[in-house]
C-alpha cells in the first residue's frame, strides 16, 4: 500500500525534524542516552570482571576438585576429633585407583620447615609433599631438570623441586640441578625447577619461594596425624558432577559411612564456584536491566511529550498531507517512525557514551578490568529497547495525529 | 426536487453529481444544518465558481467535493463512483488521485524546496514515485516556475508560492482542481496572474472549481453557483450572474484584462 518513496521521505523527514530541533531533540533523548549509557557501562564492567574471574578460575582449572576434612554442621567437636576426620594417604590412593572419572590426583601436605643452603638459612618456608601427578593437577611443570617419579615416591628419596623465587632467596646458582639443600635438617638433592605461575587467585599470591618434596618423605617428617588434603582433576569439566559423586562414593566406602550416615569430608569442585559467580553476574545484569527499564520509561515519557508537541506544532502540515492523499495509516507510521528514530539516535549516543565509559574502566589502574567491553548482544538489546520505547511511547501521539480531521487541521492556527 | 432531477439528468455525463446532500454538525447541544438537500452537477472541463456568504454552506460543500468530509445524507458521485460512504483510507486515495487542492494560504512545507513540495502527493500515491522528478518538473514548468525549482517557500513571492501549490495540485492529473479562495492572500496584480493560470489550465482541459466570495474572481469562470442556507440559490452562466459585470466589455474596470473568454 505504501510505496518506497513514502518510507524514504518519512525517514528523511524524521532526521530533518531532529536536525531542525537539535537541542530539543537532545534534551528529549537525554533520558534514553543516560539509561543506555549507564546500563551498557555496567554490563561492560561486568563483562570485564567476569572475564577476569573466569580466567582466574581457568588458571586453577575448571575440572579441578578438592577433598578435605569437614565436620558435619552443628556436630559437637569432641564427637569428631581431627584424628578421626583427617584425610589419609590411603584415601588418596583409593581415589587414584578406583575413580574412573579422575585423570590425576595428588595428596598435598604442607609443613613449615627451616631451609639451609650454605650459610643462608630461611626459617619456616612452606614445604609441600606431593605425588608426581601434582604437575598435571596444578598444570605446573618443570622448566629445568626432571619432575618427581613414582620411584622417588616409593623409595622415599630425599629429592626436591624448587621454584625460581626459592633459587633467588637461597642464593643458589641459576642452574641449581644436583645442588643440595638442608630441609628440616635433612639433605635433599635438587632435581628440578618448577615454573613459577603468576596465578593470582583473588589476590592470593602463590609466587613466593616454594619447595616440593615427595609426599612419602613429607609424611615421615611430620606427626602421625598430619594434615593433608587431596587435589585432583576430572577427565573433563563436563563430568565434574558425576566425578564428584564418584569421589564421594569412594570416600564413604573408605570411611565406612552407611547410607544416611554423616559425611566427615567434603568434595568440592571449582565448577561450582564458577556457577555461583555466573549466577551472581546474571543477578547484577538483571539489576542493570531493571535500571535501563526505568530510565527508558522516564525517557519514553519525554519522547511522548515532545511528540505531542510536534503533532500540535505541525497540525496544518498533517492537514495538508491528508488533503493530498495521506491515509491515517501513513500519518501514523510517519510519526511513529519519527519517535523511533529519535529513540534510536538516543540509543546510539547512549551506546557511544557507554563505550567511552567502558574504555575509561579499562584505564583505571588496579581495577584489572582491562577486558571491560560492551558485548554485541548488549548493543543489539540497547537498540531493540530504544526502538521499542519509540514504538510504545510514540504510539499515542501518532494515533492522535492520524485521527486529526483534515478540515480542522487545515484551519488550525 | 423536480428541478433537481431535471438538472441532474441534463448533465448525465457529469464529473461531479451531488444529490440531496445534507450535512448536520452537532456543536454541543446545538445542531447546525450546514447543507440542506443540495443538488449540483458539474461536467468535465467546466470552470465553476461557488459563491455565498459565510454560513451559506460553501465551505462545507467544498469539503464534501474535496472528499475531506462525508455528508450526513444524500449522495455524491465523483467520476461515477459514490464517495459519500467511503472510509477514511479510501477517501485519502480518492483525494490523492482525483482532487487537486489549492488553498488560500498555500500550505507549502517551509523546509522543503518547491520541487519537493510539488512531489508530495506522489509520496502517498499508490503506484509510487516512478518518474517523479520529471513529473514534478513538468508541473512546475506548466505553472511557469521552471527556474525556481530549488527555492524554498520563504525565497518565493506570494504569487510564486501559489504557483507551486497549483503545480502540486495538478501533479497527479486530478479530475478536479479545487481552489478555496486561491487569491485571498494575494495582491490584485498577482490575483490576475493566478486567475489567468487557472484559465490556462482550464483551456488545457482541466476541470476547475473555485470557491470564492469575490465577484471579480468568479467572473473568470464560466458558471457561477450561489448558495444560501445550505441550498443552491442560483446556478447561472457567468454572463447572466451579477458577477458578470466584471466581464470585459461589461465593466470598464475589467477592460484592461482582455481576451477573457469565460
Amino acid at each position: 500500500m505504501l510505496n518506497p518513496l513514502f518510507w524514504l521521505q518519512a525517514i528523511s523527514l524524521a532526521f530533518s525534524q531532529i536536525w531542525a530541533n537539535k537541542s530539543r531533540a537532545f534534551l528529549t533523548a537525554l533520558g534514553i542516552i543516560v539509561g543506555v549509557a549507564s546500563t551498557t557501562a555496567v554490563i561492560a564492567a561486568l563483562t570485564g570482571l567476569r572475564a577476569r574471574v573466569l580466567t582466574e578460575f581457568e588458571s586453577v582449572g575448571a575440572s579441578k576438585f578438592f577433598v578435605f576434612p569437614d565436620r558435619p554442621d552443628n556436630a559437637p567437636r569432641n564427637l569428631y576429633p581431627f584424628e578421626k576426620i583427617r584425610v589419609r594417604p590411603e584415601e588418596a590412593l583409593a581415589i587414584k585407583e578406583e575413580c574412573t572419572l579422575v585423570k590425576a590426583v595428588t595428596p598435598i601436605t604442607e609443613v613449615g620447615l627451616d631451609v639451609q643452603q650454605g650459610d643462608k638459612i630461611i626459617d619456616g618456608i612452606t614445604v609441600a609433599g606431593i605425588w608426581p601427578d601434582w604437575h598435571v593437577v596444578q598444570n605446573r611443570f618443570v622448566v629445568e631438570g626432571r619432575p618427581f617419579t613414582q620411584i622417588d615416591e616409593d623409595r622415599e628419596r630425599q629429592v626436591c623441586l624448587i621454584n625460581s623465587d626459592a633459587i633467588t632467596e637461597l642464593n643458589l646458582p641459576s642452574n641449581p640441578i644436583s645442588e643440595s639443600i638442608l630441609i628440616g635438617g635433612r639433605r635433599f638433592a635438587i632435581v628440578g625447577v618448577v615454573e613459577t605461575t603468576q596465578a593470582r587467585f583473588f589476590g592470593m599470591n602463590t609466587s613466593s619461594a616454594e619447595i616440593f618434596i615427595p609426599f612419602s618423605v613429607a609424611a615421615k617428617m611430620q606427626d602421625r596425624n598430619f594434615f593433608m588434603r587431596v587435589e585432583g582433576l576430572f577427565t573433563s569439566p563436563d563430568v565434574a558432577e558425576d566425578g564428584q559423586e564418584e569421589v564421594r562414593f569412594v570416600m564413604r566406602r573408605m570411611r565406612g559411612v552407611l547410607p544416611g550416615g554423616v559425611e566427615t569430608f567434603n568434595v568440592a569442585a571449582i565448577d561450582r564456584f564458577i556457577e555461583q559467580f555466573k549466577a551472581l553476574a546474571a543477578g547484577i545484569t538483571a539489576i542493570a536491566g531493571g535500571i535501563v527499564g526505568i530510565s527508558l520509561l522516564v525517557g519514553g515519557i519525554g519522547i511522548m511529550n515532545i511528540m505531542l508537541v510536534s503533532v500540535s506544532e505541525r497540525t496544518r502540515e498533517i492537514g495538508l498531507r491528508k488533503a493530498v492523499g495521506a491515509t491515517p495509516m501513513a500519518i501514523l507510521l510517519q510519526f511513529l517512525l519519527e519517535a523511533v528514530t529519535l529513540c534510536l539516535v538516543g540509543g546510539f549516543i547512549g551506546i557511544a557514551v557507554g563505550r567511552l565509559a567502558a574504555f575509561g574502566l579499562t584505564k583505571i589502574p588496579g581495577a584489572q578490568l582491562d577486558q571491560a567491553d560492551i558485548p554485541l548482544w548488549a548493543v543489539a538489546l540497547s537498540f531493540a529497547f530504544s526502538a521499542a520505547t519509540g514504538v510504545v511511547f510514540g504510539m499515542f501521539p501518532a494515533i492522535k495525529a492520524s485521527r486529526l480531521d483534515p478540515i480542522e487541521a487545515l484551519r488550525h492556527e | 426536487m423536480a428541478e433537481a432531477a431535471s438538472t441532474a439528468s441534463s448533465r448525465s455525463a457529469a464529473l461531479i453529481e451531488v444529490r440531496a446532500l445534507t450535512k448536520i454538525y452537532k456543536v454541543g447541544v446545538e445542531t447546525i444544518h450546514a447543507l440542506r438537500g443540495l443538488d449540483l452537477a458539474i461536467g468535465r472541463n467546466e470552470m465553476v465558481a461557488i459563491m455565498g456568504s459565510s454560513g451559506s454552506g460553501k465551505s462545507t460543500l467544498m469539503n464534501m467535493l474535496g472528499c475531506l468530509d462525508r455528508p450526513t445524507g444524500g449522495s455524491y458521485l465523483l467520476n461515477g463512483r459514490d464517495v459519500s460512504r467511503m472510509g477514511a483510507g479510501e477517501l485519502a486515495q480518492v483525494r490523492n488521485e482525483e482532487i487537486g487542492f489549492v488553498f488560500q494560504s498555500f500550505e507549502l512545507l517551509p523546509r522543503q524546496t518547491a520541487l519537493e513540495n510539488v512531489e508530495l502527493p506522489l509520496v502517498y500515491a499508490k503506484g509510487g514515485g516512478r518518474g517523479r522528478r520529471a513529473r514534478a518538473l513538468a508541473a512546475l514548468d506548466r505553472v511557469g516556475l521552471a527556474s525556481r525549482v530549488h527555492h524554498r517557500p520563504n525565497q518565493l513571492s506570494g504569487g510564486q508560492r501559489q504557483r507551486v501549490a497549483i503545480a502540486r495540485a495538478i501533479l497527479n492529473k486530478p479530475s478536479i482542481l479545487l481552489a478555496d479562495e486561491p487569491t485571498g492572500n494575494l495582491d490584485s496584480a498577482t490575483t490576475t496572474e493566478i486567475l489567468a493560470l487557472f484559465r490556462q489550465l482550464h483551456a488545457e482541459g482541466q476541470t476547475v472549481v473555485i470557491v470564492t466570495h469575490e465577484d471579480e474572481v468568479a467572473s473568470h469562470c464560466q458558471r457561477v453557483v450561489r448558495l444560501r442556507d445550505g441550498r443552491v440559490l442560483s446556478d447561472l452562466p457567468v454572463a447572466q450572474d451579477s458577477a458578470g459585470r466584471h466581464l470585459p466589455g461589461v465593466s470598464a474596470l475589467a477592460g484592461a484584462k482582455g481576451g477573457a473568454e469565460c
